[in-house]
This record gives structure tokens, C-alpha cells and sequence, in this order.
């Protein structure tokens, strides 16, 4: 009797441990299976982008005859000749302008956007209901339709062909999703902070400035460099406002570049100065790639 | 909020949201209703035409039907296969592996870099006819070199892969999506026998289809308005081959300062882009799953 009992708990035994030998054979494939994707992805994924690093140091004729992505030998000429530009100002002054712009508009975001993003989660006020719907249904309305009297307003506030044009709305928290962002940081602020605060003496001002604004740290800065990001990337804003060359941002001189070579064969020129315009990008990106994630999944609109 | 506060500081410190919101958006909205309505060249004052841009649109303007052509096929092109690929990429990373930052972040650099002017430089050589890397590579399959920007396809193909190469975005949301689905649910199923299959159909599909909804809203409003990529890339050609909408409305604007006529373009794609959004919130009863997790998540 006792014999059987033995003989089938081993049995049973060596059955799991198969079972289990099996289970992390298939869990190693699978694995397997997944790493092999996502390195092949990646490649497909960044390789356009490391071509164009390597290119940028290449000679116009090697460009165009190899696949791999070290250079023969790393010329920057073109960096140098590209920086300097076909127009009387050299690629510094077109930076200079991206920062006049980015810089107000990064500050006025930020203060805009806590202050209202701060009167929506933490006070009921008549009609808040309503209000916020509105502010919703900015995130969903299609910018395009916005564009021609957006053009003629500034024109009529004699604001086109100024740096102006591209940062003065932000004074008023005109990108609804920073704001809906931050009240979604902010309900995440247990209430408690605020009321023992109130106990202290603080008003609704000083308890925003010395109690939440600290907490919302991280959130402010997830913020700060998104509109960073976008404002680097934009292009159509300072297409449409600005006109005189010496007031151009990076991402119009590019396009200039662009013109400008289309006829002549200076590739490699245009393609070290769009290394040079993603650079403040990549480097911000990766020195602070999880304020950019926390960002997006608290909200998730875009990026 | 257990006490109500009710009073007017929220509307104070609202204020600054709220004059931007008057100015920077109603009114733009409404004038560019009524400019549509109107013949104005900036120089002399607007001209009420009535209906007569909006005739002239679905009547005569040959460019017009084209660039909607367009814009629909880059859309139905560009929309779906990037949320594919951002939802499939997520399954395969939301599993214990190691170096999945080294992943997410190799996948999330596109979509921050894509809209930068120059990932449009980048663009016209990697596809460039003669020597382009896209080119070289197939020639190392046999294939011939491929005129990507002389061909009204090959070009609109060209746009499309830019717009889905920057799938990462959504795709760091799903994956935060996927990771916030409770193990235990997961554990409860097993318990009750449930295979792979079903626990993927009835547990993860569902609770994913919040943010598939979300993403599916705004990568198809984001579409619709695709301008960069067109302009600086391919210049709306071949044979206007990728003149899409946006492009359109700009040269009408600001090239010709038609902007009567650009306010009722604008119009006409914001009713398109208004319309395709109110379907996918009504059919969303049909496939949307909510949980009781109470609002606003997390």
C-alpha cells in the first residue's frame, strides 16, 4: 500500500518537474521570441536616425553610396560652413531667436497654466461644470479652424513679424492640455495639505505658493519641457508670423537651408545643421525622459 | 471635496485660462465661421459672398476634392496601423524583461523628435532617388531604385511611414496602461482555469479599450491637420499627390490671402474632423468597457 503511494507521488513528481522544465523552456523562447522583435524594431526604428549623425560628418559623394554609419573619415566642414549659412546671420542668431521665443513662453506656461490648472481642482465656483467642459473640448478642438483670425488679431494688435506673436497667448494658458494635466497632478495632492494649512493661518494664495507649487515639482517640469519640445518643433506659428529673416527661428533657417541647397549639392551642410537644431531636444529628452513619460500617461493627449 | 468652498477665487485664478480662452479661441472660432462667409483679401475690407465659398468648394475647385482625397487616404493609412503598432509593441514589452527602458525609450525618441523640422530633412534623404538610404538598402535585395518623390504613391508613402515611425507616444500610454491592469485579476483567472486566450479577450482587451478610444480620438484629430511633414517634405507633389488638406488651406491663406476662402476650407475640415470624432464617441457604447474606478482614474 504504502509502496503505491510512493511510486505515484513520484511519479506525480517527476511529471511537475517536467511540467515545470517545460513552462520555463517556453517562457525562454517566448522571451527569446520577443527580444529578437523589439531588437529589429529598435534598429528599423533608429537606424534612419544614426545614418544621418554619421552622414552629417561624410563627404557629399560618400552620403550617397554608403549604407553603413561611420564616416571614412570625420570632416566637420560642414559644420562649420553650415553654421555659418548662405545669409548674413549665422545659425547662432537664428538660436538666439528660438530662445527669445522659448524661454517667456516656457515661463508664462508654466505660471498660466498652475494658476488655472490650481482654480479648477481646488475651488467650486458657479458654473465650474460648464467651464470645465469648455476647457475640455479646447483639447479636442482642431487648431486649423483658429488660424486665419488668430493671424489677424495679431495683425490688428500690430504684433506680426515679432517674437511676440509666438509667446504673449501662452501668458493666457492657451494650451488647455498643460492645464488639464496639472489639475490631474494636482488631484493627486491629498486635500488635508490645504486645510492644515488654512488652520496655519495661510490664504488660498500662500497655500498654492509654499504648500502645492513644491509637491507639483516634478509635474511643472514634465510641463516645462513639453512646451520646450513644441516649440522647438514648431513650425507653421513662425512661418506664418514671421517674416524678416534676421527674426527667424532654427526651424525656419532650416527650411531656408533647405531652399537654398535644393539647387547646389551641399548636402552634408543641411544635414549637420539638422543634427545641430535636434540637439537641445535630445539632450533634454534624455536628461530628463521621465518627466516626459509621467507626463503623457497622466493625461496621455500627445507628444 | 468634503466642504463647499464655494466662491469666487477659483474664478479668479481662472482668469488668465479664461481671457485666454475668449480671445485665443472662441472669438478666432466664430470670426473664422463668419470670414467663411465673406470675400477677403486683407487689403480691402471682407465682402459678405453668402454661400458662395462654400458652392464654389463642392462645385468647381478641382484642388479641393483632391486634397480631401488626399487627406482621407493619409488618414486611413496613417491612423490605424500606427495605434497597431503602438498597441503591439506595448504587449511585447509589458513583460518582465530586461532592459525594457533601453526599449521604451529607442521607440519614444521618434514620436518626441518627429515634428522638428529636421526629421523632415532627414526624411527627403533617407528616400532621396539617387543614393537615398531607403534605396540603397532595397538595392541590396535587387530591387530598383525607387523614384519616391517623383511617384504620387511612392510619395504618399513617404508621409505616411514618417506619421507612423512616431508611433511611440501612444505607445507609452498603452504600456501604462497595460501595467496598471491589477495582477490580481490576472491570478483570479488563472485560479479559475482560464487560458492565455481568453484571459486576453476578457481581461486585457477590455480594460485597454479606454485608452484605445482615447488614442484613436486624438491621433485621427491629429491626422486630419498634418502640415509639416507635406509642405517641407514633399511640397504637396507629384501631381499635388500629397496636397493635403492643411497645406491647401495654407496656400490659400497666407500664399494667395484668400481668407474668406481658406476660413471655409478650414471649416469644412474642421466639420469632417468633428464628425468622424462624434462617431467614434457614439459607437464607443458598443466597445468601450468603463470599470467603477471612479472618476478620473488615477
Amino acid at each position: 500500500m504504502a509502496e503505491t503511494v510512493d511510486m505515484e507521488r513520484m511519479a506525480l513528481e517527476t511529471k511537475a518537474r517536467e511540467q515545470h522544465a517545460k513552462l520555463r523552456r517556453k517562457h525562454r523562447v517566448n522571451a527569446g521570441i520577443r527580444y529578437t522583435i523589439l531588437v529589429i524594431g529598435a534598429i528599423i526604428m533608429l537606424y534612419p536616425m544614426l545614418w544621418l549623425i554619421g552622414a552629417s560628418f561624410k563627404t557629399n559623394s560618400e552620403i550617397f553610396t554608403s549604407i553603413g554609419i561611420i564616416p571614412k573619415r570625420f570632416d566637420f566642414t560642414p559644420y562649420i560652413k553650415g553654421w555659418k549659412t548662405g545669409t548674413e546671420y549665422t545659425f547662432g542668431t537664428y538660436f538666439t531667436n528660438s530662445f527669445k521665443i522659448l524661454i517667456p513662453k516656457v515661463i508664462f506656461t508654466v505660471i498660466s497654466c498652475s494658476l488655472t490648472a490650481y482654480g479648477f481642482a481646488r475651488f467650486d465656483f458657479p458654473f465650474k461644470k460648464q467651464i470645465f467642459g469648455l476647457l475640455i473640448s479646447t483639447l479636442l478642438l482642431p487648431q486649423v479652424v483658429l488660424r486665419i483670425p488668430t493671424y489677424l488679431l495679431w495683425k490688428k494688435f500690430k504684433l506680426l513679424d515679432t517674437h511676440a506673436s509666438l509667446f504673449l497667448g501662452s501668458a493666457f494658458a492657451v494650451d488647455g492640455f498643460f492645464v488639464f494635466m496639472l489639475i490631474q497632478f494636482f488631484r493627486g495632492i491629498p486635500k488635508e495639505l490645504d486645510e492644515s494649512a488654512i488652520v496655519d493661518g495661510c490664504n488660498s494664495f500662500e497655500i498654492f505658493i509654499w504648500i502645492l507649487l513644491p509637491l507639483m515639482k516634478p509635474a511643472l517640469v514634465s510641463v516645462a519641457l513639453f512646451q520646450f519640445m513644441w516649440t522647438m518643433n514648431d513650425f507653421m506659428g513662425p512661418l506664418i508670423y514671421i517674416s524678416s529673416v534676421e527674426k527667424y527661428p532654427v526651424s525656419i533657417a532650416l527650411k531656408m537651408c533647405i531652399d537654398a541647397t535644393s539647387g547646389t549639392f551641399e548636402w552634408n551642410q543641411v544635414i549637420a545643421m539638422s543634427i545641430i537644431a535636434l540637439l537641445p531636444s535630445i539632450i533634454l529628452f534624455f536628461s530628463a525622459q521621465k518627466y516626459f513619460i509621467e507626463g503623457i500617461t497622466t493625461t496621455g493627449i500627445k507628444g | 471635496m468634503n466642504k463647499k468652498r464655494s466662491d469666487y477665487r477659483g474664478l479668479l485664478y481662472i482668469t488668465p485660462w479664461l481671457i485666454g480662452f475668449l480671445v485665443f479661441t472662441l472669438y478666432p472660432f466664430v470670426a473664422s465661421f463668419v470670414l467663411s462667409f465673406t470675400k477677403y483679401d486683407i487689403l480691402n475690407p471682407p465682402k459678405f459672398v453668402g454661400l458662395r465659398n462654400y458652392v464654389k468648394m463642392f462645385t468647381k475647385d478641382q484642388d479641393f476634392k483632391n486634397s480631401l482625397l488626399v487627406t482621407f487616404k493619409y488618414v486611413v493609412m496613417t491612423v490605424p496601423l500606427k495605434l497597431i503598432f503602438a498597441l503591439l509593441i506595448a504587449f511585447i514589452l509589458n513583460f518582465n524583461l530586461k532592459g525594457i527602458n533601453f526599449f521604451r525609450t529607442a521607440y519614444y525618441i521618434p514620436s518626441i523628435l518627429g515634428g522638428n523640422v529636421a526629421i523632415a530633412v532627414l526624411w527627403r534623404f533617407l528616400f532621396s532617388a539617387s543614393g537615398g538610404l531607403v534605396n540603397q538598402v532595397i538595392g541590396l535585395f535587387g530591387a530598383g531604385p525607387v523614384n519616391w518623390f517623383g511617384t504620387p504613391g511612392p510619395a504618399l508613402f513617404t508621409l505616411t511611414i514618417l506619421r507612423i515611425w512616431q508611433f511611440g507616444s501612444a505607445m507609452v500610454i498603452f504600456l501604462a496602461a497595460l501595467q496598471d491592469i491589477p495582477q490580481d485579476l490576472y491570478d483570479a483567472a488563472a485560479v479559475d482555469g482560464a487560458n492565455k486566450f481568453t484571459v486576453f479577450r476578457k481581461i486585457t482587451v477590455p480594460l485597454l479599450t479606454p485608452v484605445i478610444f482615447f488614442n484613436f480620438v486624438m491621433q485621427l484629430i491629429q491626422a486630419f491637420q498634418e502640415f509639416n511633414a507635406p509642405y517641407l517634405i514633399t511640397g504637396g507633389g507629384p501631381l499635388k499627390a500629397t496636397y493635403l488638406l492643411p497645406v491647401y488651406i495654407y496656400d490659400q491663406s497666407f500664399q494667395y490671402y484668400n481668407m474668406g476662402y481658406g476660413s471655409a476650407l478650414s471649416w469644412v475640415l474642421f466639420v469632417i474632423i468633428m464628425i468622424f470624432t462624434l462617431l467614434i464617441f457614439k459607437s464607443s457604447d458598443y466597445w468601450v468597457f468603463y470599470s467603477d474606478v471612479g472618476e478620473g482614474g488615477k
